[in-house]
């Protein structure tokens, strides 16, 4: 496991210390995190949300402190992948991971009790530490008191309470950081068996005047809600329900404004731009291939700043509560529901989710089921679809069409994704214990602005660097696919092609380009779907990154109509074939390929990351394989089915 | 080996019908009611009865069953002034005496 957990902590500079940050999931560890070192990670109220190493330089004064976040822990007795990674590196004895010359420890002090049973395991590693305590003003608030001082005399190390936001506290956490050889050592360690133990948690309980937090009445009203046998099944769909209708009603004017600004650069290129080679390239591979993607932008921004709130806001748990029974069908549990969840941002965090899962069968059938759900790349291309679909205007009952269309699409991915990790549960081997189910219930709170906001950029930063680096080289490698060969007057002349017809030119060049070669060369696996040789081109292209699709059906439309590109996707015809004039984006062939895209693994990352996290590259080409399949199978009968009923 | 377990307590309790036993498993108590742990049931695997001690679930803690999932599973309970849910298979393995 340790080996894929992301930068080897090593020393880099002598002298300059590392700190490993030890919490269970919830106490705040990741947000002290990004305090000190302002490296961004994402924060939240789920537990074991942190699966992934994390490490970052503090600056304090003119020093640096490496701080490595390690995954949420209840114990170090591992029953996980990512609590043996925390089991390993505050072993002295494990040479793989390099110990840290101190540990800060996070307590949420509302759930004290619990928390210094860990404290105690971790006190048995003899590193020097310091207690960090969390979410005083929540038991202040809750009527429990803890008398700081008191805790600290009583363990023998020093405990600094932060509370979020407070630069005071940190400034004083802070200024430790730089000698924790000078921290306070207690003079025993804490007892190991396990009543002995108690009786220390209960001393030091005394000791600290620690008057037990009343239930949080606030969460508790929230809940008799929220998770009511009715009113809470009703809120879960109505919730999820409404996650898609935001990302269509809010994000349409926002991304009609990115639109335009790409519009108003096409225009800038068609009038200033006289050479024609480089026009098509700035204004077709740049314009229309990028543009096309980047106007997706907004949508992702939403799609994270919901998952982001919903996980701030603590209601995450309770839809994997709800939700386990459901999981619990397909032999799955709650973790692997946060896996999948993940999922509908990217299958890439949903995939290193699954070290949270202690079995490893449960693992890989997330990690085969994860791909399915819907991606925010899959979007882009369900978003163009289903405008090509179902008009804008159209709506069903009070609710747009589209989003109904949507919902229906996501739906169907996880339900397939729930499938697929039943299949796969099913036929693999039966050995290995049953582990145990628990998943902490953490009191609503409201969701930090700025984490949320971080989770929100660097989402849009990573669409924008991928958009940057591989989408822009695919779609510029397409474009040159789809202008190449060039044609003299001659050659247009003796084709019956008028070369001042600039329509017809355009139309004529992408129909006979090396692109239209390869998307012909497909056309015996696809047909049977409807797709033509420019949907083909799409498919091939999208393995790289499914944007690409768009980008390439962008490019397409603006090589044969380079004046209403918009308007050409729409009434596009078949170019030869059995089908020739007809229209191309029939609803068969578009819900066709809508289902394609719902189940084939176009995503070279994902198949690069599972490679990473199981060692070998069955398991991924276990999952293309099965995948195209049942893209091809279910296209096809989409494809069928459609065409029957139109 | 659970499956057993709980068909015998059926049994136990079938006989007193009157008051529930006092002794029960943290699977049978109704939502609102309290027990005090007394002991992980020996047939709990020892990694899984190590992970429910470390969760609060340890002999003498209160737990307070608070609500049952829409579907009857898992089941949320207050321990050591926290909530976590669980299945009620690991419930079943944790032995309580039933709180007035």
């Amino acid at each position: 496991m340790s080996g894929h957990c992301g930068p080897a902590a090593t020393r880099t500079v002598t002298g300059t210390n590392r700190l490993a940050l030890v919490g269970s999931p919830n106490s705040g560890k990741s947000t002290l995190f990004n305090a000190l070192t302002g490296l961004r990670t994402k924060t939240g109220n789920y537990p074991g949300v942190t699966v992934a190493r994390y490490e970052g330089t503090a600056r304090v004064g003119e020093h640096e402190v490496v701080i490595e976040d390690l995954p949420g822990t209840y114990s170090l007795d591992p029953i996980s992948p990512d609590e043996q990674v925390v089991a390993d590196v505050l072993d002295p004895d494990n040479p793989e991971l390099g110990t840290p010359d101190a540990i800060l420890v996070t307590i949420d002090a509302t759930t004290l009790r619990r928390s210094l049973g860990l404290l105690a395991q971790v006190m048995q590693t003899g590193l020097p530490l310091c207690v960090v305590l969390t979410f005083r003003d929540e038991l202040t608030r809750r009527g429990g008191t803890l008398d700081v001082a008191a805790l600290r005399r009583a363990l023998g190390v020093p405990v600094i309470g932060v509370t979020s936001g407070s630069r005071n506290d940190l400034a004083q956490l802070q200024s430790m950081l730089l000698d924790p050889a000078a921290w306070e050592r207690p003079v025993l360690p804490p007892p190991t068996d396990p009543s002995q133990r108690r009786a220390w948690v209960e001393s030091l309980l005394r000791s600290a005047a620690y008057e037990v937090p009343e239930a949080d009445h606030r969460t508790r009203r929230i809940d008799a809600v929220l998770l009511h046998p009715l009113w809470g099944t009703l809120v879960f769909f109505a919730t999820m329900f409404a996650f898609f209708q935001i990302i269509f009603t809010v994000a349409a004017p926002l991304q009609d404004a990115v639109q335009s600004v790409f519009d108003w650069l096409g225009t800038l290129v068609t009038d200033y731009v006289s050479n024609p080679l480089l026009a098509g390239f700035l204004g077709n591979a740049l314009i229309g291939g990028v543009g096309g993607v980047v106007v997706f932008l907004p949508q992702i921004a939403l799609l994270f700043l919901m998952i982001s709130v919903l996980e701030g806001s603590g209601y995450l748990s309770r839809a994997a509560f709800l939700m386990d029974r459901i999981m619990a069908k397909a032999g799955l549990e709650g973790r692997a529901f946060v896996a999948l969840l993940s999922s509908l941002a990217c299958a890439i965090p949903g995939i290193m989710a699954t070290r949270s899962l202690p079995s490893a069968k449960d693992r890989f059938a997330t990690m085969m089921a994860a791909p399915l759900m819907t991606c925010s790349a899959r979007l882009t291309v369900y978003v163009l679809l289903t405008g090509l679909l179902v008009g804008p205007g159209t709506t069903v009952g009070p609710f747009g069409a589209q989003g109904v269309v949507m919902f229906a699409l996501y739906l169907l991915g996880a339900v397939s994704a729930m499938a697929t990790a039943w299949v796969f549960k099913r036929f693999s081997s039966r050995s290995g214990p049953v582990l145990p189910f628990y998943m902490e219930m953490p009191s609503y709170r409201m969701p930090r602005p700025r984490t949320v906001a971080e989770a929100m950029w660097s989402a849009c930063k990573g669409f924008l660097q991928k958009v940057g680096r591989i989408i822009l080289l695919v779609t510029v490698a397409l474009w040159l696919l789809l202008s190449l060969p060039t044609h003299s007057d001659a050659q247009l002349r003796s084709a019956g092609v008028n070369p001042a017809d600039r329509t017809a030119v355009s139309a004529y060049e992408v129909n006979h380009s090396y692109a239209a070669g390869i998307g012909h060369a497909m056309e015996p696996v696809f047909e049977p779907l409807g797709f033509d040789w420019r949907i083909n081109v799409g498919v091939l292209g999208s393995l790289s990154a499914r944007e690409v699709f768009v980008a390439t059906l962008g490019q397409v439309a603006a090589a044969q109509n380079p004046d209403q590109p918009a308007k050409t996707l729409a009434h596009m015809t078949y170019t030869d074939g059995p089908h020739q004039g007809q229209k191309l984006f029939t609803p068969a062939t578009t819900a066709a390929l809508l289902v394609f895209f719902l189940y084939a693994l176009q995503c070279m990352s994902t198949i690069g990351v599972m490679r990473r996290e199981t060692g070998s590259w069955r398991w991924p080409a276990v999952a293309f394989g099965y995948m195209f399949v049942l893209a091809w199978t279910m296209a096809f009968l989409t494809h069928t089915v459609v065409g029957l009923l139109a | 080996m659970l499956s057993v377990q709980v068909g015998e307590r059926q049994k136990a309790d079938a006989s007193v019908p009157a008051v529930p036993a006092p002794d029960a498993r943290l699977a049978d108590l109704r939502p609102g009611t309290s027990g005090r742990v007394t002991a992980i049931d020996e047939a709990v695997e020892p990694s899984t009865a190590r992970r429910l001690f470390d969760l609060g679930f340890a002999p003498g803690a209160e737990v307070t069953v608070l609500r049952k999932a829409p579907l009857g599973d898992p089941v949320v309970f207050q321990v050591a002034e926290y909530e976590v849910a669980l299945r009620r298979v690991q419930a079943a393995g944790i032995h309580v005496r039933r709180m007035a």
